[in-house]
């Protein structure tokens, strides 16, 4: 038995040893900086850890751990705990909700974009050009520049005012806030969906289109059935980088409205502050919140996926 | 073989002048031939289409450019509250910011910084997530399914949240405050998407090229390097596009993980002009254009690749 198993194993070595090299750089990679930190992550988040009992290093002084182990106390805690809805659930619903409405904005206007640029006419390559730029601009520029367009006095609501609309306060009002927080997210993320939907155009044979024409097909029958089924495949993988990208859009958020803002803080910043924004930090808490966020996108992803095969399978 | 080679080395470069994407070349697997007479006269049935067209393309780049443009003129404003009255700044315009950013500050030593760190993981992270995305898309070994997997959910991974453990595990190898640290940070943040990227980009290269390099005696990873990568620029350029803006204006990590001042990236330098008491916009908005520049030429470099190395493989799989 043991030697059928070390021979299987040697065997295996000398057939896959090429594909093993190849990939041990990225599993070693993501084992360290990935795989360990999760580990890590899902033992804190039974302990109760913060900034005070961890062990640290003050001086030449190491002062060892010690927090205690407390079972699935910060689970209940956050969830279902005192004051769990202002916490959690509250975040929760935004998070839910940023990420469904910016989606379907990237996606419905990156194809709008990309059905626009698709077509045969002057000026198409500088018009891709400039509408791929807010990709390439840094995030951190981006936001910046934002934020000063959308403070009290600035380009946004000068506009809003000369055609005398109201002027929200969007880096104060609290729904405001929400709002500029989507444009922001809308104006970044739009570029991405619109090269890659682009590509998917492109990748449509003509005939189709020629062979629905010749049937007389109206230009939305075309696009019914020729252009949404020949960018399937496309639609599936941006649409849910897209929904797992924005669930954790770190940046959008951190960088417009710092550590104030508490009502359009997603799951995400909201962890980060638990962890590194406040004194004394909450590790445990923090790594709660990251698993948590973790267990959501997978049984979304797994639900997706499903979902997308019984489509497959239905639409043949 | 020799025939497919030319076919897919020649066709990213002819795809037009500088400034066009590779966009009008269809995909491989599409039709070979356009029919521009046919478009032609479907444009010419309704002009109205081609106005409203026009319309929407150019409202479109306007909002796509204005918070670029807006920066960039904001950083030409001498004083530090030029940004609630924009319009004063025209008549006072002046480069006085982008002279003392780069004489008063430690612009050089940021700006080197971010350089290594975005440029180390642009060659690391792409060559890494090339080979990976080689082995995916080419052989079958046990594990297989859970790679895939993997390098999704390591998508997942609410980047916030890992700061933690990493700033742990960074502290004990002794790479806190390095270049090679943050380097292996960003690279395990850019490296899965890339080789998801690259995976569907080798999935359209022929596997003849492979048999054929074997027949001529190439190794697995001769016929990698030899063939595979030089036929795969338009990935591969996507893929190290991604990896250097990520890296290149990324703040949390770089932030946490670079401790001492001489060794702060762009991003984190920059964050140094706005603290609680001292606003000093007017410095950031040119440090801002002065980040923006190396991503718009890096942009400007790989731009006529981007739609084919996007979506070779997102639209054939």
């Amino acid at each position: 038995m043991a030697v059928a198993v070390v021979q299987r194993i040697r065997l295996s070595y000398s057939k896959y040893w090429y594909a093993y090299a190849m990939i041990a750089p990225v599993v070693i990679v993501l084992g360290v900086l990935v795989g360990y930190p999760l580990v890590r992550g899902i033992y804190l988040t039974l302990t109760n850890a913060t900034s005070l009992n961890v062990g640290r290093q003050i001086g030449v002084n190491h002062i060892p751990d010690s927090f205690d182990f407390i079972g699935l106390d910060n689970y209940a805690d956050v969830l279902w705990g005192p004051t769990a809805y202002d916490r959690f659930w509250s975040h929760f619903i935004w998070t839910v909700a940023w990420t469904a409405i910016c989606v379907v904005l990237h996606y419905s206007i990156g194809l709008a974009l990309a059905l626009l640029l698709n077509r045969k006419m002057r000026g198409r390559g500088l018009y891709r050009l400039v509408l791929i730029l807010p990709w390439a601009v840094p995030t951190f520029v981006t936001v910046f520049s934002w934020r000063l367009m959308l403070a009290d006095g600035g380009a946004v609501n000068g506009l809003l005012g000369f055609l005398h609309l109201p002027e929200p306060g969007w880096l104060s009002d609290p729904l405001a806030q929400k709002a500029a927080a989507i444009l922001v997210n809308t104006w970044v993320g739009v570029p991405f969906m619109m090269i890659s939907l682009l590509g998917g155009l492109q990748s449509i044979p003509q005939e189709l289109y020629e062979a629905a024409e010749m049937d007389g097909a109206s230009p939305w029958q075309r696009f019914r059935y020729v252009t949404l089924p020949g960018l399937r495949t496309v639609s599936s993988t941006v649409v849910l980088l897209g929904v797992i990208w924005t669930f954790n859009q770190f940046a959008v958020i951190f960088l417009l409205f710092g550590s104030g803002a508490p009502d359009a803080q997603i799951l995400v910043t909201w962890a980060y502050r638990l962890g590194f924004g406040q004194q004394p930090s909450d590790y445990a808490q923090s790594a709660t919140y990251g698993i948590l966020l973790l267990s959501i996108l997978i049984v979304f992803t797994s639900f997706y996926r499903r979902w997308l095969a019984r489509n497959e399978k239905a639409n043949g | 073989m020799s025939t497919e080679t030319a076919h897919q080395t020649e066709e990213p470069d002819q795809a037009g002048s500088p400034m066009t994407l590779t966009a009008d070349r269809p995909a491989a697997d599409a039709a070979p031939a356009k029919r521009p007479a046919k478009v032609r006269r479907r444009g010419q049935s309704s002009p109205l289409a081609a106005v409203l067209s026009h319309g929407a393309l150019i409202a479109a780049s306007l909002i796509a450019l204005f918070p670029v443009l807006y920066i960039a003129y904001i950083s030409l404003g001498p004083d530090d509250n030029d940004y609630l009255h924009p319009g004063k700044i025209f008549a006072k315009m002046t480069f006085a910011n982008y002279g003392k950013v780069m004489g008063d500050t430690g612009f050089f030593t940021w700006f080197g910084n971010s350089a290594i760190v975005a440029g180390g993981t642009t060659v690391i992270g792409v060559l890494i997530a090339a080979s990976t995305g080689y082995a995916v898309s080419r052989m079958r070994f046990p594990g297989y399914r859970q790679l895939m997997w993997v390098l999704l959910v390591t998508q997942m991974f609410p980047i916030a949240v890992l700061i933690v453990p990493m700033y742990y595990i960074l502290s004990n190898l002794g790479l806190l405050d390095s270049y090679s640290g943050l380097i292996m940070v960003y690279s395990a943040t850019t490296v899965p998407y890339c080789a998801w990227l690259l995976k569907g980009y080798f999935d359209t290269i022929p596997m003849e090229i492979d048999e054929a390099g074997r027949v001529d005696g190439l190794s697995p990873f001769g016929t990698f390097w030899r063939l595979i990568l030089p036929l795969a620029r338009p990935g591969l350029a996507v893929a190290a596009f991604y990896s250097f803006l990520t890296a290149w204006g990324e703040v949390a990590y770089a932030s946490t993980f670079m401790l001492s001042s001489d060794k702060y990236t762009l991003a984190v330098g920059l964050s140094s002009f706005v603290s609680e008491h001292d606003h000093q916009w007017q410095l950031m908005a040119a440090t801002s254009v002065l980040i923006a520049i190396p991503a718009a030429v890096v942009f400007y470099l790989v731009q006529r690749h981007l739609v084919t190395g996007l979506t070779a493989g997102a639209a054939k799989s």
